[in-house]
């Protein structure tokens, strides 16, 4: 049991941080990212591959995998500069599918299907599996507490304070002499280097990765976790991350202690379970846990 | 008032062209303002007056034609180039970023503040915060004088259709204006606070701003501007004071219509 919480809690992790990556694209700047699952791909394939084949320091491979996403991100921001709403989820959720069959069909570098095996893990072999777990756990949270101090400083600066402009009206952040597509291009590839970032930390946990494990279904847990914690609140996309781990997990268990039920009954009735707290949630608290607060003030 | 003894126009558009599908919104407008001037820009619904300021501020590029800002060619240049040039708009329908505060609404329009950069964003350097500081100074100030001192820390959501007015012509000040572009700025405005918006334009005016304004209250125009441009049908139609323009036929044609001779 404990071995199960904590590789949940290590997965919160992961969510936690790729929460905070979209929170900066679509959060704070607007720009709807149904593809944030493509960069946390790069960058889990990133450094897996640096790290097996040219046999990279994994910290070096973690690196690269936040920088091999963020400048996919820099591109994208720049394709689709002009494209809002739909037609840029439409974009991005694309984006993510390219990338998922490029690494199912690309054989000679990613193994295609079959996925890479046996990538490194820090201290892995050298202690025991609960070990190593606690040592991950330590890692990730690490990692989400560093990205969330800098993401916040960013948030409450006034280059949170232009992109935050840029998300409700373009036009008016563009005449208060802004330049809008220099904001959006960063705004991309800060949130998209931390979801690679948070790929590659992934790849090295699991030591396997395959197409399969990056699948849209991973983009939709993200969006409702930042919906659930607070678009827009950094603290709401660490809660909203956890929110949703507790959500998926614990309908597992719910649906155990329903008697009478067949096991397809159980399925179902732990999606109904998930949607329905999500939708409780939206309708009496559609701002999220966190709502977006700001601290500016002219009389404090 | 001729137009032959004022000095060089602050800005200058020449032939401006813009359709839109088969629409001829602008049609080779040709207008100057000369500084130090409250020129009102005025014309019946669909002469192209809104679309002028689209074209000029850089909202929209015009499909041909010349904007000229105190000499300088600023013809397609992006919108927040021409604001930092000096040449500041405001919107016809008050657009608030709303769920900004006031105070963050006023910010948002100030210059050269090295905090818009990631880096400085994160390590905060001193002339960032120093920057902020005289950036907050100046907000209040622009806040003081237009009476939205008490509405400073609300959203600008929860702002009256007036404050939201003057918050839009303070965000326009932030930005440090030569030439200010005010669309509308007592649409749907009660007559009070209409006259204490004419005073607060006079008085930037009597510091050196020169301000154009697009109106469709009559009495506003009269009383605040000189001089005034008549547009219609994409082109300018007449120039002068209020009295003159007011008193001329094809202005009188342009707004009521054309006499059908049988």
């Amino acid at each position: 049991m404990d071995a199960y919480l904590i590789a949940m809690l290590v997965f919160a992790g992961f969510y936690a941080l790729m929460a905070l990556g979209l929170n900066v694209i679509w959060g704070l700047t607007g720009m709807v990212n149904l593809g944030l699952v493509g960069f946390f791909a790069l960058g889990a394939y990133a450094s897996a591959l640096l790290t097996t084949k040219l046999f990279w320091p994994m910290p070096l491979g973690w690196a690269a995998g936040a920088v091999v996403a963020a400048a996919a991100g820099a591109v994208m921001a720049l394709i689709v500069a002009r494209l809002r709403g739909d037609y840029l989820a439409i974009v991005t959720l694309g984006f993510a599918e390219v990338i998922r069959l490029t690494a199912s069909n690309e054989i000679w570098l990613t193994n295609g299907t079959d996925g890479i095996s046996g990538i490194p893990g820090p201290w892995r072999g050298d202690v025991s599996p609960p070990e190593f777990n606690l040592i991950y756990l330590g890692i990730v949270w690490t990692a989400v507490a560093v990205v969330f101090v800098l993401l916040a400083r960013l948030s409450h600066s006034p280059f949170g304070r232009v992109l935050r402009a840029i998300r409700e009206d373009e036009d008016v952040a563009a005449v208060a002499g802004k330049p809008v597509l220099w904001f959006k291009v960063r705004a991309f590839t800060i949130g998209a280097a931390v979801l690679g970032g948070a790929g590659a930390l992934y790849a090295h946990y699991n030591a396997y990765i395959a197409p399969d494990g990056f699948a849209p279904l991973l983009t939709i847990y993200i969006v409702l976790a930042l919906t659930a914690g607070g678009v827009g609140a950094m603290r709401g996309a660490i809660i909203g991350a956890l929110f949703v781990i507790a959500l998926l997990e614990s309908t597992r268990f719910l649906s155990a202690i329903i008697p009478g039920v067949s096991p397809v009954q159980k399925a179902a009735l732990r999606e109904g379970a998930i949607a329905l707290s999500l939708i409780l949630l939206l309708r009496f608290r559609p701002q999220g846990l966190i709502p977006e607060k700001t601290r500016t003030k002219a009389f404090p | 008032m001729t137009r032959d003894s004022s000095p060089a126009p602050i800005l200058e558009v020449r032939a401006l062209t813009r359709r839109f599908g088969g629409v001829v919104a602008l049609d080779g407008l040709d207008l100057a303002v000369r500084p130090g001037t409250v020129t009102a820009l005025i014309g019946p619904n669909g002469a192209g007056k809104s679309t002028a300021f689209q074209c000029v501020s850089g909202v929209i590029p015009p499909d041909g034609g010349q904007v000229l800002f105190q000499g300088r060619d600023i013809t397609g240049w992006r919108p927040d180039r021409i604001t930092g040039a000096g040449l500041v708009r405001s919107f016809q329908i008050a657009r608030g970023i709303p769920r900004l505060t006031v105070l963050e609404n006023l910010l948002l329009y100030g210059p050269a503040q090295p905090g818009e950069g990631v880096i400085s964003a994160i390590l905060r350097p001193a002339a960032m915060r120093a920057r902020e500081e005289a950036l907050r100074e100046r907000a209040k100030a622009v806040a003081a004088r237009l009476n939205l001192t008490r509405v400073l820390d609300n959203q600008a959501a929860a702002l009256s259709g007036g404050q939201k007015k003057l918050m839009e012509i303070g965000r326009a000040l932030m930005a440090e204006p030569k030439l200010l572009l005010l669309d509308e700025p007592v649409a749907g405005v009660n007559p009070s606070l209409s006259a204490e918006i004419a005073t607060h334009i006079g008085s930037l005016r009597d510091e050196g701003m020169t301000v154009l304004i697009v109106e469709h209250h009559m009495d506003f125009v009269a009383s605040l501007c000189d001089p005034v441009i008549v547009m219609a049908e994409g082109r300018f139609l007449v120039q002068g004071s209020f009295a003159h323009v007011a008193a001329d036929a094809r202005v009188q044609e342009a707004y009521m219509g054309r006499r059908v001779h049988a």
